[in-house]
């Protein structure tokens, strides 16, 4: 046992912090250093940029274009990554669905795709849940009937993320309607956005922001060379892809920035007359947040380094549900402070009237930009599935309930 | 990075655990509790048999070369198991001491009798109105021809009723918060003016108030340098928090296991309790919050011996205040999913409640711990 990092590891840690510190355009530090989520064309222009140095197929084999690093070393780029910070890679082209066609694809699948999604020319969208179908994801409806070579899929899906944005998305339709248990009528498509019958209507979330979508289809025709595993068999996928490595999903170093950022504000700002980081109160809810953030670091590597030594089991470890759940109510929980720390100044909207009426005031747009995170982060215990649903998993996995 | 234990410290695990097995049940662990030392003097030589007692020690001390890891390893098993014995006082409060700071006719004379069983250790460093402040030391030690004369009162001197000698500091110059001035001499319990009075305390372990009144100790008793004590006492304290914040883990394993095992025993409306997700999710939850205690005393564990006093004292000070809020909320949530027989002193659950809560103030608690680490918050 050794909780040091060795010093190959460190020496990868420096060489990936002086990576991001020259190549990471300044205009995107810039803005994502004011708490500024990337916007579409910074989040591409990045991952081009990793994807260059060979960097962006995180977890892929290195025949497909991975970096072949180790577990840890992967945590180590990504914590390096969220805290410069920089654009994180694209979760639906790196650990979805790249992950899914290395395991699942044919060669055809892998060649035409693999690539494009590694260099982000192509933008995956992720279709899952429906308006029916939210933690209980097996009973979507969205159907895909079979007509020789195609399927004609119809249905709603919703939560969308970036679905405007998307050039591909990967579907779960059902296909047999009649099958004994529900998971067993389910297939994984891929389908290209650009298909007649696809209709994507924003939805606004309480930060503001357009992220997510509903996306309908209408008889849309997806060829069933686009059929990705066998027909009926899309659960297989669909949980390869929930459990696949999911250690990332603490986004540590998110939080880390976060508690960052939130102290440099605070020594801008005043409470009671003196610099607020001097406030006993505010330094013990840091300390406290340090803390935690310590505790889930190691959990972290025991995790990932439990999945190094148990390489290509594909069974997720359910201690990642601890991570989940415990690294997004870190995660709120270092929005909400950074939020705090900018007291009035973090209600006002940065949108067009402020920025036309201000010189440039980066407290003001960091203010406003960290009330944009703690409201969008709300989500994140929602996502990939809620916290109550990770902990049913650990209910069932670990304690045998 | 590398969270695997070697063969031989499983072999080690395995012995341990497999004592214990045999001779810590809950019930037999009661009669143990009867006798006068209120532990088991026959396991203490148990212990000694199978070199748990020189486990950290250097072998030319008839120790075995273990380190941290072993020692929270034995600590982890023994919080399982809720041992009695005066472990944590003798081998990693005193022994500790010793390793770092004793000269070496000391190490000679006491390592290898502490190895053997032969002599028990206490730190008496904490006294009655210094809370958790370490330099709150106002006993004194005076010099006195070719030795020191001692006055003053250790107070709560975990196992020091049990203890032969005692690691007790005291003032040979400077005021009452002087970082500088405190000096650690080993004290003969037996000796002239050194009154104990014992007792036990809410975990049902041993304590001792110590009385010092004019107690003649030879210079050759002096640990460590004259005046330069607190850096060793520093050290002490840190191996007893790392130490105990496994034995914390171990004893939050065995709450989390007997809460799971009766929520799938105990039926009420007809189900089992455990078939009711509020108790699922709790028990969820007393899960992930053990597993963040659990790398919080890795942590510990693994700063013990770091070289960097700053850096190894604020992690520890961050497990020490992850495992206490840890320890906390799972010994609180396995009574609460008990209900009322969670309340019974003849139920286990509450005895481990209790060493949690013992475990939470020695050293120092959260509130302590996490008061510091703000202070340095820049």
């Amino acid at each position: 046992m050794d909780l040091r990092f060795t010093p190959e590891e460190t020496t990868f840690r420096e060489e990936v912090r002086a990576f991001i510190r020259d190549n990471l355009p300044t205009d995107i530090r810039d803005r994502m250093r004011l708490g500024h989520g990337p916007r579409k064309e910074d989040t591409v222009r990045w991952q081009r940029i990793l994807n260059h140095k060979g960097w962006a197929g995180l977890s892929w084999p290195t025949e497909w274009g991975g970096p072949g690093w180790t577990a840890i070393q992967k945590m180590i780029f990504l914590e390096e990554n969220q805290v410069a910070p920089a654009p994180e890679l694209s979760s639906f082209n790196i650990t979805m669905i790249g992950p899914v066609l290395i395991q699942f694809g044919t060669d055809e699948q892998k060649r035409r795709f693999l690539p494009r999604a590694a260099n982000l020319d192509d933008w995956w969208c992720q279709g899952f849940s429906e308006p029916g179908a939210g933690s209980d994801l097996a009973s979507l409806k969205t159907s895909a009937k079979r007509d020789g070579d195609t399927y004609v899929v119809n249905g709603q899906k919703i939560w969308t993320s970036t679905a405007h944005h998307a050039d591909w998305c990967f579907l779960l339709v059902r296909t047999n309607p009649n099958a004994a248990k529900r998971q067993e009528g389910i297939s994984f498509l891929l389908v290209d956005m650009k298909t007649p019958g696809i209709t994507v209507r924003p939805i606004i979330s309480i930060d503001g922001s357009h992220h997510l979508n509903e996306v309908f289809f209408d008889d849309v025709k997806v060829p069933v060379s686009m059929r990705v595993f066998e027909e009926n068999k899309g659960w297989d996928v669909a949980k390869f892809l929930l459990g696949n490595e999911r250690t990332g999903i603490a986004r540590l170093g998110k939080s880390k920035e976060r508690v960052k950022a939130a102290k440099a504000m605070a020594h801008e700002v005043n409470a009671n007359g003196r610099p607020l980081i001097q406030d006993a109160a505010f330094r013990q809810r840091v300390a406290q947040l340090e803390i935690d953030m310590q505790a889930l670091e190691i959990t972290q590597y025991r995790v990932v380094s439990a999945y190094d030594k148990a390489k290509g089991s594909g069974r997720p470890d359910p201690l990642s549900s601890v991570l989940k759940v415990k690294g997004t109510e870190l995660l709120q929980a270092t929005t909400e402070l950074a939020m705090d720390v900018a007291g009035p100044l973090s209600m006002p909207v940065w949108a067009e009237e402020l920025e036309a009426m201000n010189e440039p005031d980066d407290m003001l747009e960091a203010a406003s930009a960290s009330t944009g995170s703690y409201l969008f982060l709300r989500a994140a215990s929602i996502y990939g599935g809620t916290n109550e649903i990770q902990k049913n998993i650990l209910t069932k996995a670990v304690l045998g309930l | 990075m590398d969270f695997d234990l070697s063969d031989e410290q499983r072999l080690l695990q395995d012995t341990i655990t497999r004592l214990l097995g045999d001779r810590y049940a809950f019930e037999q662990r009661k009669g143990y509790l009867q006798a006068p030392e209120g532990f088991s003097p026959a396991l203490w030589s148990q212990y000694a048999e199978l070199g748990l007692l020189g486990l950290p020690f250097a072998e030319e001390y008839g120790g075995f070369g273990g380190g941290a890891q072993e020692i929270m390893l034995v600590m982890q098993a023994f919080g399982r198991a809720l041992i009695l014995e005066p472990y944590l006082a003798t081998v990693v409060l005193g022994g500790t001491a010793l390793r770092v700071a004793g000269s070496d006719a000391q190490r000679t004379e006491i390592l290898p009798a502490i190895a053997e069983g032969r002599m028990k250790l206490a730190f008496a460093h904490s006294e009655r109105q210094a809370r958790y402040d370490l330099t709150d030391v106002v006993t004194t030690a005076k010099r006195n021809g070719g030795g020191w004369v001692l006055d003053g009162a250790k107070s709560v001197v975990v196992h020091g009723d049990a203890a032969d000698r005692l690691v007790l500091s005291a003032r040979t110059s400077g005021d009452r918060y002087d970082s500088a001035g405190i000096t650690l001499f080993l004290v003969d319990t037996t000796a002239s003016g050194v009154a104990r009075r014992g007792y036990a305390t809410r975990d049902e372990q041993r304590a001792a108030d110590v009385a010092l009144s004019n107690v003649t100790v030879a210079d050759a008793d002096v640990l460590g340098e004259v005046g330069a004590g607190l850096p060793i006492v520093r050290r002490v304290v840190e191996a007893g928090i790392a130490a105990t914040a496994a034995e914390a883990v171990g004893a939050m394993e065995a709450m989390h296991a007997m809460t799971l095992e009766y929520s799938k025993t105990r039926e009420q409306f007809g189900k089992p309790i455990g078939s009711y997700q509020v108790v699922q999710h709790r028990l969820a939850d007393m899960f992930m919050t053990m597993e963040q205690g659990r790398s919080m005393a890795m942590l510990a564990t693994m700063m013990v011996d770091h070289p960097e006093a700053a850096e190894r004292a604020r992690k520890i000070a961050m497990a020490k205040v992850g495992v206490g809020q840890a320890g906390r909320y799972v010994s609180q949530s396995a009574i609460q999913m008990h209900g009322g027989i969670g309340m019974t002193e003849e139920y286990a659950v509450g005895h481990y409640f209790r060493r949690c809560m013992a475990i939470e103030r020695l050293f120092g608690d959260p509130a302590h711990y996490l008061d510091k680490l703000a202070e340095d918050v820049a």
